[in-house]
């Protein structure tokens, strides 16, 4: 057992107290914080609170020994709500099948911060929860110990058991629960050896499986309450516009079912504002309010809206075109510089240079925005999907003129957030409409809202050259980014730390269409590019593109460039050693066409390869090998599930999916236009290898999909001897066929 | 607006809404079934699935004023305790990750079955490539779909 001293967690608080009716309850937070991440999941660019990943946790046992474990944070499809409280189950000594999950209300009394985003659930959580569940464990041991009158050391407790083996006596911690609740929180616990665990490790089925093959009521847009309403906002249909009058107005109003028709603003003078709304370009809506969807619905579709240009309506082309512009320039501080680029590519005896872009993407959560609000003069209740629920709550008490206190959230298990989520314009807007009509509303949007709403994958482009000298030797290395607001590169990623002479740099523009975090952010871009590239530099230099890989990272372990390099270079050549091995890397099997990528973010490392085989001249993915280092893998059933949801979505992302711009209005408004990959698309098989180190736990949400985008493409290239620079490929040569 | 009858995993329900009230919509809204979900109402995703006459049907593409006597089936009343062999090797496989796309991908899948106990992949694909997973879970689905095909024959 490993003693952990409780008393960092005293910052916060952690209190124990007996319930009614028998039983105890602990209250546990904890802090940790990590500034690199929380630049992965909001733009740099935006004031991100200091103490944002701060989480908190609830835990009961109640009389008859059942534990009931809140789940503080919210659940998007990444099963947060099925693992986080494995970790406290194994600490704490319990049977699973004594467990059972809550979710948390948002309280920012009891819990300080709750929040989805950046696959750190799990990472920054695991020194907290463990020790959530051996402070308790210890507690009943005290309580134990007290009632049996022997010393606490001499106890032992196995599956909720307590047993004294000296005078053959046990207790079950339902028994000591309520006695438990009244001990002292330990100044010291132990947590248990990891070759010890029970639960962790093991393949746990998702706590609300049952709920969601039935059908059960569970999310935001299933809620109905008495007298509720049902409402729809109307943005304007072109960025850069804002809306003027309605000028069917009364002819809407006397519609079927419509109780009112009214402009709301989100973002009124004067307010203050939290980073989760800054990006929002549409503060100024039209609100439909009727007794049923379908109603709404319709009389959304009849709005007439006198809608005013206020900037310049944007185009793709001309992005495309900025982007090559400003991909001309230097930045003013490039992001990293080792050794001497220039003269360095001066040297060089080979260069390459390629350049890769990738288009807008919208969310496309399967559930579209929507909230339940009911607003009354003195309290707001809000129940729905939101990945930032506190920071909602700070804005809605605002615009409503509230104090926090008569504010309260309560989270939905969410139809897939994938950072959507994190921006709760819709929170507000279900607000200020239910306050105007004076009556619970629930507000959606329909999936043509939905997906013009903005709040994108920013477009980017990125520029890459790379001098060998007259051994092949890779001697230079210069990245360079552009993006809308903001480019994609991590300067301080692989490469950078195995040549000499790097250099990095980023450059922005501004344009008035929103953007914000997707499903790993900027990796979802940077990876696809920079694997690309590395092939094409393994290829120049005639090596195979895992030994090209390998070999920079010999170097960056041995001897690396810099001190500041994000990432482990072992690990990442771990998983490379991996895929290489356990897909047979060197001997395909016949008609199939490999290709390689490996990336590191969200603190995990993941490597891939994929096989691709010609149907009737077009690639089809055929399986992917996918290598894996998250550290401990907590349910390993819910881990090859995410990282094979994160390669099917990287594929069709990759494959098929854009957002595309004719005067500042979004070329794909519903699913026949906005292509999203499909069952027939997606791979026959995916192989999944974790690596066992022992290592504290990183998150899964998203690393396996950046690298995938790379892998098909390098894995087409090897099909079809034809390179891709662009997404979405389905328009290249190479994949039409 | 205008009474309808219709018949729903069973049951009689009479609802007073407009001719062109999609299904989906009488379900969610009127009669309190949400399992069925919204997902694009223009027939493309697939989360509104449910069975109308013993077929598949995008409930979010058929107005009220068409369905006439034929009974609808939603995920709800699939099986009498939820223990239709696909829902128990959807919760084996541990498919849904958010969950939301999943009770059409069921109902897909049920009216599959019902025409072909032993599908094969492509068969599963072609049948199956109306409903859409964000979350990328369809290599689960297949396999989900052919343990319950197994277990049925
Ligand atoms: S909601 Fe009916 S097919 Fe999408
Ligand atoms: S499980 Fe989330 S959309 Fe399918």
């Amino acid at each position: 057992m490993t003693l952990i001293k409780t008393s960092y967690n005293r910052r916060s608080f952690l209190k124990a107290s007996v319930l009614g009716g028998g039983g105890m309850m602990l209250g546990f937070s904890w802090l940790v914080s990590c500034e690199a991440d929380v630049a992965d999941v909001v733009e740099p660019t935006k004031g991100i609170p200091k103490e944002w990943f701060d989480i908190n946790a609830f835990l009961k046992i109640g009389d008859n020994g059942l534990v009931t474990i809140m789940s503080p944070n919210p659940e998007i499809g990444q099963n947060v709500k099925t693992s986080m409280p494995m970790i406290v189950a194994e600490e704490l000594d319990v049977d699973w099948k004594d467990v059972v999950v809550e979710q948390a209300p948002l309280n920012t009394d009891i819990y300080t911060r709750q929040l989805a985003g950046g696959s750190q659930s799990i990472r920054q959580g695991w020194q907290g929860l463990r020790m959530a569940g051996a402070t308790a464990r210890h507690m009943l041991l005290a309580a134990a110990a007290q009632q049996l009158e022997v010393r606490i050391e001499e106890l032992k407790t196995e599956n909720g058991v307590i047993k004294h083996e000296e005078s053959d006596r046990t207790l079950t911690y339902g028994e000591v629960a309520s006695l438990a609740g009244s001990m002292d929180v330990p100044e010291e616990v132990s947590l248990k050896d990891p070759k010890d665990f029970k639960i962790i490790g093991t393949g746990r089925n998702n706590v609300d499986g049952q709920k969601i093959v039935r059908g059960v009521p569970m999310y935001g847009l299933d809620i109905k309450r008495e007298g509720m309403l049902y409402a729809t906002v109307i943005h304007p249909p072109a960025f850069g516009m804002k809306p003027g009058n309605v000028k069917n107005e009364e002819e809407i109003k006397a519609l079927a079912g419509i109780k009112d028709v009214f402009m709301i603003n989100t973002m009124p003078e004067g307010i203050e504002l939290q980073w989760s709304d800054r990006n929002n370009v549409f503060p100024e809506l039209i609100a439909i309010v009727g007794e049923s969807t379908w109603q709404v619905i319709k009389a959304a579709k009849q709005l007439d809206v006198d809608w005013k240009a206020e900037s310049e309506l944007e185009s793709s082309e001309m992005h495309e075109a900025q982007l090559t512009n400003i991909l001309n320039q230097t930045a003013d501080e490039p992001g990293r510089i080792d050794g001497n680029p220039e003269a360095a590519f001066q040297q060089a005896t080979k260069t390459i240079e390629r350049t890769y872009d990738a288009p807008f993407l919208a969310h496309n959560t399967m559930e579209p925005m929507n909230f339940f609000a009911n607003v009354t003069a003195d309290h707001a209740e809000l129940i729905g999907p939101i990945q930032t629920p506190e920071f909602a709550e700070k804005t809605v008490a605002k615009l409503l003129g509230m104090d926090l206190e008569q504010v309260d959230i309560m989270m939905t298990r969410m139809g897939g957030g994938f950072g959507r989520r994190l921006y709760g314009n819709f929170v507000m807007e279900a607000s200020l409409i239910s306050q105007k009509v004076a009556a619970p509303v629930k507000l959606f949007y329909t999936r043509e809202s939905d997906m013009t709403q903005g709040t994108y994958r920013p477009a980017y482009k990125v520029k890459y050259r790379a001098g060998f000298d007259e051994n092949n030797q890779l001697i230079a290395f210069h990245v360079k980014g552009a993006g809308i607001h903001g480019g994609p590169v991590f300067a301080n990623r692989f490469p950078a730390g195995a040549v000499d002479n790097y250099l990095a740099e980023n450059l922005g523009m501004q344009s008035n269409i929103s953007t914000g975090a997707w499903r790993a952010p900027r990796s979802n871009f940077m990876a696809f590019a920079e694997q690309c590239f590395l092939d094409e530099c393994a290829a120049a230099v005639g090596q195979d593109p895992i030994e090209f890989r390998l070999q920079l990272l010999e170097r960056a372990i041995n001897k690396p460039v810099g001190d500041n390099n994000d990432y482990d270079a072992e690990r990442y050549a771990g998983v490379l050693k991996l895929v290489k091995e356990k897909s047979d890397w060197a001997n395909p099997p016949s008609g199939i066409h490999r290709g390689v990528s490996a990336y590191f973010c969200h603190n995990s490392y993941v490597a891939q390869v994929v096989d691709v085989e010609l149907v009737k001249g077009r690639p089809k993915v055929k399986d992917v090998h996918c290598a894996v280092d998250c550290g401990i893998v907590i349910n390993p059933l819910a881990a090859k599930n995410q990282i094979e949801g994160g390669i099917v979505d990287g594929i069709g992302h990759a494959m098929y999916s854009q957002i595309t711009f004719k005067e500042g209005k979004p070329e794909q408004q519903n699913f026949d236009e906005y292509r999203l990959i499909r069952h027939s698309e997606a791979p026959e098989n995916i192989y999944t290898y974790f690596v066992d180190n022992g290592i504290d736990p990183t998150g899964l949400g998203e690393p396996s999909l950046p690298p995938i985008m790379a892998a098909v493409a390098n894995a087409i290239a090897a099909a079809k001897g034809e390179r891709l620079y662009q997404q979405p490929f389905i328009s290249s040569e190479a994949v039409l066929g | 607006m205008a009474i309808y009858k219709l018949n729903i995993n069973g049951k009689e329900h009479q609802v007073d809404v407009d001719a062109d009230t999609p299904l989906l919509w009488i379900l969610r809204d009127h009669v309190q079934l949400t399992g069925t979900k919204y997902g694009c109402g223009v027939g493309q995703c697939g989360a509104c699935t449910v069975h109308v006459g013993g077929y598949a049907m995008r409930s979010c593409s058929l107005p009220i004023s068409q369905l006439g006597d034929q009974a609808v089936v939603t995920i709800e009343g699939l099986a009498e305790n939820g223990d239709h062999p696909l829902q128990e090797a959807w919760l084996e496989h541990d498919v849904p990750q958010c969950g939301y796309c999943q009770a059409g991908q069921i109902m897909q899948a049920a009216a599959l079955l019902q025409s072909n106990s032993a599908p094969s992949d492509e068969e599963i694909a072609a049948t199956m490539n109306g409903n859409i997973c964000r979350c990328g879970t369809y290599t689960r689905i297949k396999a989900a779909i052919k343990t319950a095909a197994d277990k049925m024959n």
